[in-house]
């Protein structure tokens, strides 16, 4: 699954990329502007909300927009607005600390297997090679009837999930950079494999890891969010964006703005980072 | 063609079952790492050792676990994955009654969906760059990077809530007529559709684009032959393996959509039970629906590479 969205995107980019540079720099400010938006939002978003995440402002259920409810009200009556910024901190929190879990024990594992060579580079190409294959959601499902669902669990259900894929990419792009002439230098001065990996490496890979963090953070959010909105993800009393869609769904027979707005939440969030990582790769391309 | 072709599709099947047999590995091993097993689960913190240890007995736990799995996997291969812990049915009956009902939702989904990728991967790559093209581009990213039920519940808001053509929830026991069947299953496809065509779009644009940048293309061009012309009678036919291949990789995407679409308009499939199995914790049931879903998957992707394999002409004149 991960590999054929890496593969497609990869295809499309440079065709785009090198004929519209100016373009593609507005929009990853576009995309810039919105992730860090919300990523203010998760760390101040609950001092400025209107109105407690819990408490039920009043009868009027599913209403409108009002002044009272600026992006109106959820089943119980309360306010969407402080819902989505207290939620915004289980969303981004939680796919934020296990996209880094996946990418930084992939690319850990990616120079450890690519320094070493032969069989252990084999064994765990093979090994994480068939994690990919099973679909995500399925591996987090079987995950979720086994332990139950936790904030524990899903952050290491989604960091396994899409382990491999970060794997995968680092990988082959330390297989490249250890094959360069100042890898080499160091070996033959002696240097030990951890300053290898590190001083040498690491910082000649760094940016396609970066664009690579990137798109898996938005598979996370979208993971995340998929299972919350099976309720199957994050339990009351916490609700990611995911989980407030699936709690008002009663409300959408009537077109409530309760379930929509959570969902307009992740889309403008993953539709961000994407803009942002299109022109880390977009630049790549253009270099090249 | 000397065997280069049967031999590099054997390959790919001996790897593919090799995977399924490391996956069902997975699967099994996961499902039973719980601390605690099924039989104290089952019987609450209440029961006494001895009605634990007789159910054990029952559920054959007492056997070493590598032991256990060889029985499960031989048992699901004879189609024999056990009885539900929740319904007290055979878990087989329990797919059968609703696997066709998710085929017939699949299958719809591609008849529309593989048609209009194609069109449109098509026609964006003849004419790259235009306002066409890029409006595609623009809306084929965002579906992509969008989740499944916010495709699903905008989709419910203009057609069922605003304009009221469609009902919310899908229910397709009483399709019996052509009418009832396009609103049995309208809402639940077009979802479908709109996360699948994304993928197949641009995947085929770059399948068709990528021919053509080849030279016999540049070639075509500067002799003076058309465009449509080089798109349709030059660049297409080499392009068809790649497509062929794209149109099976998108297709693995319906089993991650199936079961948000399943789940938001109640559709009686495969995936539905399979949600309500991991709700109730019932193992058996969701091995097996696991399982399927992974072998499917798997199947898909077998599909994509040795239809890559078939079409590539280099490999049979060698």
């Amino acid at each position: 699954m991960k590999a054929l969205h890496d593969s497609a995107s990869a295809e499309a980019a440079p065709a785009v990329a090198p004929k519209r540079p100016r373009r593609h720099s507005t929009m990853a400010w576009i995309g810039l502007v919105i992730v860090g938006f919300w990523l203010l939002m998760a760390i101040i978003g609950p001092t400025i909300s209107p109105y407690d995440a819990t408490s039920i402002v009043d009868t009027d259920v599913f209403s409108g927009v009002s002044s009272k409810f600026l992006l109106g009200s959820d089943y119980l009556g309360r306010d969407m607005l402080s819902r989505i910024l207290f939620g915004t901190r289980a969303t981004i929190g939680l796919a934020l600390a296990a996209t880094l879990l996946a990418s930084i024990s992939g690319t850990a594992i990616a120079l450890f297997a690519a320094l070493s060579g032969g069989w252990r580079d084999a064994v765990i190409s093979r090994v994480l090679d068939a994690l990919i294959s099973i679909p995500s959601k399925m591996f987090a499902l079987v995950m979720v009837a086994t332990f139950g669902s936790s904030m524990l669990l899903l952050m290491v259900t989604a960091a396994i999930t899409y382990m491999p894929g970060a794997y995968r990419i680092a990988r082959s792009l330390a297989i490249n950079v250890q094959a360069m002439e100042y890898v080499q230098a160091a070996r033959v001065r002696g240097e030990g494999v951890w300053y290898i990996m590190t001083m040498e490496m690491l910082p000649n890979m760094i940016r396609p890891v970066l664009a690579d963090f990137g798109l898996r953070f938005v598979y996370v959010v979208l993971l995340l969010s998929g299972l919350s909105f099976l309720s199957l993800g994050v339990q009351p009393p916490d609700a990611d964006w995911g989980a407030l869609v699936r709690e008002n769904i009663s409300g959408l027979g009537e077109g409530a703005l309760a379930v929509i707005m959570p969902a307009l939440a992740i889309a403008s969030l993953t539709i961000g980072v994407n803009l942002l990582i299109d022109n880390l790769r977009g630049k790549r391309a253009a270099k090249e | 063609m000397n065997g280069m072709v049967p031999r590099l599709i054997l390959r790919r099947l001996a790897v593919a079952a090799l995977t399924l047999l490391l996956v069902s590995a997975c699967v099994f091993f996961i499902t039973n790492l719980l601390p605690g097993d099924a039989a104290q689960t089952a019987l609450g913190q209440a029961a006494t050792p001895e009605t634990v240890a007789a159910l054990r007995l029952q559920y054959g736990l007492d056997v070493p676990a590598p032991l256990r799995y060889a029985q499960w996997l031989g048992n699901l291969l004879t189609g024999n994955p056990g009885m539900s812990l929740v319904n007290n049915a055979p878990v087989a009956q329990m797919i059968a009654g609703r696997l066709p009902a998710s085929l017939m939702l699949a299958a719809v989904t591609a008849a529309v969906s593989v048609p209009l990728a194609l069109f449109l991967g098509i026609v964006s790559a003849m004419y790259r760059g235009s306002v066409f093209d890029r409006t595609v581009n623009v809306s084929a990213v965002s579906l992509v990077s969008v989740p499944e039920f916010l495709v699903a519940t905008v989709a419910v808001m203009i057609f069922a809530v605003k304009l009221r053509w469609l009902s919310a929830l899908s229910h397709t026991n009483d399709a019996t007529t052509v009418a009832a069947f396009i609103k049995a299953y309208a809402m639940p496809v077009m979802t479908l559709c709109c996360v699948i065509v994304a993928q197949m779009t641009r995947m085929t644009r770059a399948a068709v684009i990528d021919q053509l940048r080849s030279s016999y293309a540049e070639m075509a061009l500067l002799k003076g032959v058309k465009r449509t012309r080089i798109v349709l009678r030059h660049a297409l036919p080499n392009a068809i393996g790649p497509i062929a291949n794209a149109v099976a990789l998108s297709l693995s995407y319906l089993l991650g959509g199936v079961i948000i679409v399943e789940s938001i308009f109640n559709y009686p499939g495969i995936a539905t039970l399979m949600i309500d199995a991991v709700t109730t914790r019932d193992m058996p049931l969701v091995q097996a629906c696991s399982m399927i879903f992974c072998a499917g998957y798997l199947l898909l992707v077998l599909t994509a590479d040795v239809l890559a394999i078939v079409s590539n002409p280099r490999l049979k004149t060698r």
